[in-house]
């Protein structure tokens, strides 16, 4: 009963949260982009189940992890080609078009898992882990810090470079402008559609890649593979009240919250009843930062609003 | 309009054909998006080497080709009719609702207590009881995140999503312990509840059962609320102009909670009919939330839309979807294409018909000869 509080196992436990915490934090990175620019994207969702059956299959068929989470890449970029030609040139109403997208991708990876895989076969996850010598002689701090794949620390790594992106550089000004006051940007001479569009692609790559890190970490593909993480990510964009550094620190709570969950369970010092509940704990936690944040800090202004000259 | 163009002289002599297409120009629009739709599965069925017309016969067959592919047709368009419905409501005052997810299965999960709770009832009285039990659990559902957009400007998009996580993980909290079925076997499921809580089978040698009444009866419960009551006038006026219904003296507020309560009590209905309509008559939660919904949460909202947000057009639409699910098994029968088809494709119908709604306006005022407007601006 008490193996749990070894001092080995919660750090393992400690470091399977931060791994499950990276597609949380990827897609929940872009999904802040997208929104920063008053876009909201529902769609996540499938974008991340395509971006994960992309890069299980690839993984499969060729053996390479790492061509996998690049094919991830690339379908993600592709979605959001398509998501902003929707929702930027077509004007649709963005909430409703993304659970549009959701379905697809639901569908439509079912389809092709089924078609082209059929029963399940185990891919192998990425090695790299280029820290992992640092690990052995650092004891259980550098088993926490060291022992994850190279995509750990680029996710991680994102979170400084998506806030620099948005408050130091001219793009994210641009991106900011778009967000709040679309009409005054344009006015300015910036290109709203084309900041839209780039926020968007970047948002949905994100979103791929996340879809290819959970299909890596877990190692197989199924039918609604994401389970939901994929609206979680949105949410967590809210949590964090629309900041790199709040989205990072949701996801870690998503993830942790989930690890310790699981080994509770494996280690059976909690019944499956109680695992429920304490899964339900995020969701719940979440809802009640969604009151606070609603009241302290305004959602970007333009969110959701389509763009147009004479309105 | 200062100057008549070229185009208004042509409809404003002799014939005018924006006239004669005025009363089909919003129906063009949808029409295409599902002609657009089935082009897209027509060329994955024959990506994976199957003939396309082929395929959409089976599907047509199986959906629409006799008494029994009819009454499979009818069933699976229930729950689509009931969440389809209350998304009508909802998004007719403004409020969008992702939660139909969360509302069957907390819909479901309270019908399931009481019929547990009261089995000896008799079955006249049981249906019609677990039936409001159903929309109850489903209303408090919809009432939460109602209430906190009301008074707490909570999006209700995002509180809908998580109340949808929070009821799926309730769902597997009773299925794990309290409400499992005794027995070695652990699977997720309740045993079989009261045969008193059965839905009754219609005459007529189907497995057509009460439950389309009940869907149909909320629908024109849903339509004459929306359509035909004080109380329907002001959510649709709240969804129109939320500032000008105040300053006209509404409870906005109230107005918004009351919509996500009754959205959320068609879908905890389509829970309930899931359980006692259902063959086996028990809640499963084995498989996960998306297995014993079926989707239908978010498939409603593509029924509802394409309903033009009516809920009598809704039935007719949810109708037509739950015949693509229908004949989605014949399909994947007779072509070897699975029937997850049909979802991918109910997803680019939503695209469709939302990215073409600005096409919509415009054809709509190009039928009523006042397109310029718009070039002019």
């Amino acid at each position: 009963m008490n193996d749990f509080f070894t001092v080995a196992i919660i750090t393992a436990t400690l470091a399977s949260g931060i791994r499950l915490a990276v597609p949380f934090l990827l897609a929940a990175l872009g999904e802040a982009v997208g929104q920063r620019a008053g876009v909201l994207n529902l769609g996540v969702e499938g974008v991340m189940l395509i971006g994960a059956f992309a890069a299980y299959y690839t993984a499969l068929e060729s053996g390479s992890a790492a061509f996998g989470l690049l094919m991830g890449l690339v379908v993600g970029m592709v979605m959001g080609l398509i998501y902003a030609f929707i929702t930027v040139v077509m004007h649709a109403e963005q909430g409703i078009s993304g659970i549009g997208i959701y379905l697809f991708g639901l569908g439509f990876t079912d389809l092709l898992f089924q078609k082209q895989v059929g029963t399940p076969r185990p891919i192998s996850g990425l090695q790299a882990k280029p820290f992992n010598w640092l690990a052995d002689d650092t004891g259980r701090a550098g088993e926490l810090l060291f022992s994850h794949t190279i995509l750990t620390y680029v996710a991680f790594l994102l979170v400084p470079v998506i806030y620099f992106l948005i408050t130091r550089t001219t793009f994210g000004l641009n991106v900011r402008a778009v967000g709040e006051n679309p009409q005054a940007a344009d006015t300015l001479g910036v290109s709203v559609n084309g900041i839209r569009t780039a926020a968007i692609v970047i948002g949905n790559t994100m979103a791929g890649l996340a879809g290819a890190a959970l299909a890596l970490e877990i190692g197989i593909f199924q039918q609604n593979l994401t389970a939901g993480r994929g609206f979680i990510a949105i949410a967590l964009v809210y949590f964090g009240a629309w900041r790199p550094v709040g989205v990072m620190a949701g996801s870690l709570l998503f993830g942790i919250v989930s690890s310790t969950v699981l080994q509770l369970q494996v280690q059976d010092v909690i019944s499956g009843s109680v695992a429920s509940i304490a899964n339900m704990a995020p969701a719940v936690l979440t809802v009640i930062v969604l009151v606070v944040v609603s009241r302290r800090i305004g959602q970007p202004a333009a969110l959701t609003r389509p763009f147009t000259r004479d309105s | 309009m200062l100057k008549m163009t070229d185009n208004q002289q042509r409809f404003s002599s002799g014939l005018d054909i924006g006239r004669l297409l005025r009363p089909f120009a919003g129906l063009a629009v949808p029409a295409g998006a599902v002609i657009a739709a089935l082009a897209v599965g027509a060329i994955l069925l024959g990506v994976f080497g199957a003939n396309p017309l082929t395929g959409y016969r089976e599907l047509f067959t199986g959906a629409f080709g006799g008494p029994d592919e009819l009454a499979a047709t009818a069933l699976k368009s229930i729950p689509l009719m009931l969440v389809g419905v209350g998304i009508c409501i909802a998004f007719r005052t403004g409020v969008i609702n992702i939660g139909g997810e969360g509302q069957i299965i907390m819909g479901a999960i309270l019908a399931t207590l009481v019929a547990l709770a009261l089995p000896d009832v008799p079955r006249p009285i049981l249906v019609p009881l677990v039936m409001i039990a159903g929309g109850i659990g489903g209303g408090i559902w919809g009432a939460i995140p109602g209430a906190l957009k009301a008074y707490s400007g909570v999006n209700e998009i995002l509180s809908t999503i998580m109340m949808n996580i929070i009821a799926g993980f309730f769902m597997s909290f009773l299925l794990e312990d309290w409400l499992i079925e005794p027995g070695a076997i652990r699977i997720q499921q309740t045993k079989r509840l009261s045969h008193n809580a059965d839905l009754p089978i219609l005459p007529g040698g189907t497995r057509l059962h009460l439950g389309i009444v009940v869907a149909l009866i909320v629908a024109i419960l849903g339509y004459l609320l929306l359509f035909r009551s004080s109380l329907g006038m002001r959510l649709r006026a709240v969804g129109h102009n939320p500032h000008a219904s105040r300053a006209a003296g509404m409870k906005v507020e109230l107005s918004i909670t009351q919509a996500l309560a009754f959205s959320g009590a068609c879908a905890g209905i389509a829970g309930a009919v899931l359980v006692f309509g259902s063959e086996s008559h028990r809640l499963i939660g084995e498989g996960g939330p998306l297995a014993f919904t079926q989707s239908a949460g978010f498939n409603g909202i593509v029924t509802a839309l394409f309903g033009g947000l009516h809920p009598l057009f809704t039935v007719l639409s949810s109708y037509l979807f739950g015949g693509m699910l229908a004949g989605g098994i014949s399909l994947q029968r007779a072509v070897q294409v699975p029937q997850a088809l049909v979802i991918a494709l109910n997803g680019v119908v939503v695209v469709f018909v939302v990215g073409s709604l600005k096409l919509r306006t415009r054809v709509q005022r190009w039928a009523e000869g006042d397109i310029q407007m718009e070039d002019r601006a």
